[in-house]
């Protein structure tokens, strides 16, 4: 493989990165507060959805991104009345929340744009473009190994790649310096503590899935509307799972996170290239083996063959005011 | 769900038996999940620009309206008896197993390349190794996320998730380049020798000098009824079952009474993954009489409902599974006479049945016992 050829792989691995960064950024603020959120997938697909039908309609792709954040908002929202208000079982309400998007995604896009359930193929000018950042082409021909670097993998990408790049650091602060991010933390791990504290618990989580529901939502505008050209039927294809195991992966911080989503990026990126090639000694693979190397990996990260994950301490369960 | 099948159930199991009738637990509440669900989904198809009382008409026609509708809503509801007791043996061990999709389709295969390769035996003999090939097929699938999580605590609903797709590209894999019929375009296995074939139940009665109309259903039905008595007889009379239960209840309590929560995980999870796998009975021995992509079309989820409907009981998923047996018949009458509804509305339902009687299961509950505790008390201070 040479220079050039991993060059073009790392550049498809910061593309599928984004939206798996984006969606594990809010497994974590939701887990890290207590709450366990398998719906990130239902999320990511309804905001794909909603994302691709607006900007289909409008034709701006920024008020598409506002619309998949709402989106992933009002689930988010669903799933904390069921989670947090009622006590229900989170994973459960999940799950709900998955099929619940599954089948109304296809339902809504064919009833609107009679097209079998997608919508239509946006246009020019109706996704995010990519971006060539300053002097790409003449740094990339100037500066040997590190220009190409620059040029083929650091730039031209779209907007929200950048956005979720920066997205990694900002939780960081916002986790670990921020107040709020310390009573993030308390809450997931002892909530009664913040209870006798005189915060409100629920509040607490009700703000953590906030931020969970917005970047799922613009995970999924990302899919439908920056780097595809519309939405297909469950297009997410577990997304949403491969993140939350990069999230356990990452041991619910940061950037251990963003490094296990890279991981996964990188392997999907490798077996797009891997496809139809013939291996020495091996022969051709099956291409079908090849695609599910991602979700392969994610059984053997999570069988703990790297060490074993703690969670939040409080995660999963309902918080009760005693009586 | 009861409260002791999850650890987040705990916290309001607090004097919960007795509290209530059974009959306001094992119908009303799910009678009220119901109808909150079947109110959201009218609020969708007035969105949709439909009008929801014609298309519920139209979906209850559909579903026992005619005599062979009746057949095929058995014939859906077969398939999701044995996904919903599946998720269901789950719960009662404190597992949430959405593998079933998976577990269906690996069950699947084992009952396929039994009749393929076995196919010249009568068919009782091809539908015994099928189950018990099918039982182990379905298990196996189960058994390697039920031993991680008991051994290394991996998320065995990621897991199972992750093998449901790791179950679809290899059956692709097997129907596209290995098991594809010679001469053949389409990815599906050739078909099975007409003898190894599960008798339609309209041919089964007509031995016996009944007469139906022509439908799938096929005597995998009957099985169904019988996986549900031994259900029964597994959870509730027999050691395991009851060992099952209690690392479902209180995994703590469980150990101090010499019980190995790895153990029963692994156990409850094998005989998911078996369950689910008789699916495969119902479609692929049953039905189509040849391994084809995609067969199970959703119904190890559709088992999550059913089993949180029914209450993880027996009579409850039969009666869960019906309902939805109806839903999938009448659903695609409705995509059929509705221009602008597909047959995804059906998994709008599943989804909204999920929410309300699973994680919403608090929404109802406080209020209906409150009352219950209100009624029951007022007549104690006269007598």
């Amino acid at each position: 493989m040479d220079y050039l050829t991993l060059l073009s792989v790392l550049d498809g691995t910061l593309r599928t990165a984004a939206p798996l960064v984006l969606a594990a950024l809010a497994g974590l603020f939701a887990e890290r507060s207590g709450v366990v959120d398998i719906g990130l997938e239902g999320k990511m697909l309804a905001g794909a959805f909603a994302a691709a039908a607006v900007a289909s309609v409008t034709g701006s792709p920024w008020l598409g991104l506002a619309a998949g954040i709402a989106a992933g908002f009002a689930l988010s929202m669903v799933h904390a009345y069921a989670s947090v208000t009622h006590h229900g079982n989170q994973v459960v309400s999940g799950m709900a929340i998955n099929i619940l998007v599954s089948g109304l995604t296809p339902t809504l896009a064919f009833a609107w744009f009679q097209q079998g359930g997608q919508t239509p193929l946006l246009q020019q000018g109706e996704r995010f473009d990519p971006i060539t950042l300053p002097f790409a082409s003449a740094i990339g021909d100037a500066v040997p190994i590190l220009g190409p670097l620059y040029r083929e993998v650091i730039s031209g990408h779209n907007i929200l790649v950048y956005a979720a790049a920066l997205a990694v650091p900002l939780t960081g602060w916002i986790v670990f310096r921020s107040r709020l991010g310390l009573r993030l933390r308390a809450v997931g791990e002892n909530p009664s503590a913040v209870d006798t504290a005189g915060i409100s618990v629920a509040k607490l989580r009700y703000q953590a899935l906030t931020i969970c529901g917005a970047l799922t939502g613009a995970a999924g505008a990302y899919l439908s509307t920056a780097q595809g050209a519309g939405f297909v039927r469950d297009m997410t294809a577990g997304m949403g799972y491969l993140a939350l195991a990069a999230l356990i992966f990452g041991k619910w911080r940061p950037g251990p996170t963003l490094a296990a989503c890279l991981l996964f990026a990188f392997a999907d990126a490798v077996q797009i290239r891997l496809q139809g090639v013939d291996i020495p000694g091996i022969g051709i693979i099956p291409v079908q083996f090849i695609q599910m190397l991602p979700y392969v990996l994610t059984v053997f990260l999570l069988a703990g063959f790297v060490g074993r994950a703690v969670p939040p301490r409080a995660i999963g369960i309902p918080y009760v005011k005693e009586r | 769900m009861t409260s002791g099948t999850t650890a987040a159930g705990k916290v309001k199991g607090f004097g919960q038996p007795g509290e209530v009738p059974g009959w306001v637990n094992y119908a009303l509440l799910p009678l009220l999940n119901l109808v909150a669900a079947l109110l959201v989904s009218s609020l969708v198809i007035l969105v949709i620009g439909e009008n929801p009382i014609a298309a519920m008409q139209v979906l209850l026609y559909g579903s026992f309206g005619y005599p062979e509708a009746i057949g095929f809503t058995l014939y859906y509801a077969t398939n999701f008896i044995f996904t919903g007791l599946a998720v269901a043996v789950a719960f009662h061990c404190g597992l949430f197993n959405i593998g079933g999709e998976g577990q269906a389709y690996i069950g699947g295969l084992a009952i396929g390349l039994v009749a393929l390769y076995l196919g010249w035996l009568p068919w009782p003999v091809v539908a015994l190794l099928g189950i018990v090939a099918g039982a182990a097929g379905g298990a196996a699938w189960a058994f390697i996320p039920a031993y991680l999580q008991a051994s290394r605590g991996s998320h065995i609903v990621i897991t199972t998730i992750m093998f449901n797709f790791i179950a679809a590209s290899i059956m692709t894999w097997l129907l596209v380049d290995v098991l594809i019929a010679p001469g053949q375009q389409s990815p599906e296995s050739r078909q099975f020798a007409e003898t190894a074939w599960l008798p339609f139940m309209h041919q089964a009665l007509g031995w016996v000098g009944l007469r139906i109309p022509a439908s799938p259903l096929n005597l995998s039905f009957v099985w169904a009824l019988v996986c549900c008595v031994l259900f029964w007889v597994f959870v509730w009379h027999t050691r395991w079952g009851y060992e099952i239960r209690t690392v479902g209840q209180n995994e703590r309590a469980a150990v101090y009474a010499g019980i190995s929560p790895a153990g029963n995980i692994v156990l409850a999870m094998a005989l998911s993954g078996a369950l689910a796998a008789f699916v495969g009975l119902n479609e692929v021995l049953g039905v189509h009489h040849r391994l084809i992509l995609g067969f199970t079309g959703g119904v190890g989820f559709v088992g999550i409902a059913v089993a949180l409907m029914g209450r993880n009981h027996p009579i409850g998923i039969v009666l869960a599974a019906l309902l939805f047996g109806a839903l999938y018949q009448g659903g695609s009458e409705l995509a059929f006479d509705f221009p602008s509804i597909n047959r995804e509305m059906v998994v709008v339902i599943q989804g909204l049945v999920i929410l309300f009687a699973g994680a919403l299961e608090n929404l109802f509950r406080p209020r209906i016992e409150a009352l219950f505790r209100r009624t029951a008390s007022q007549p104690a201070p006269a007598a």
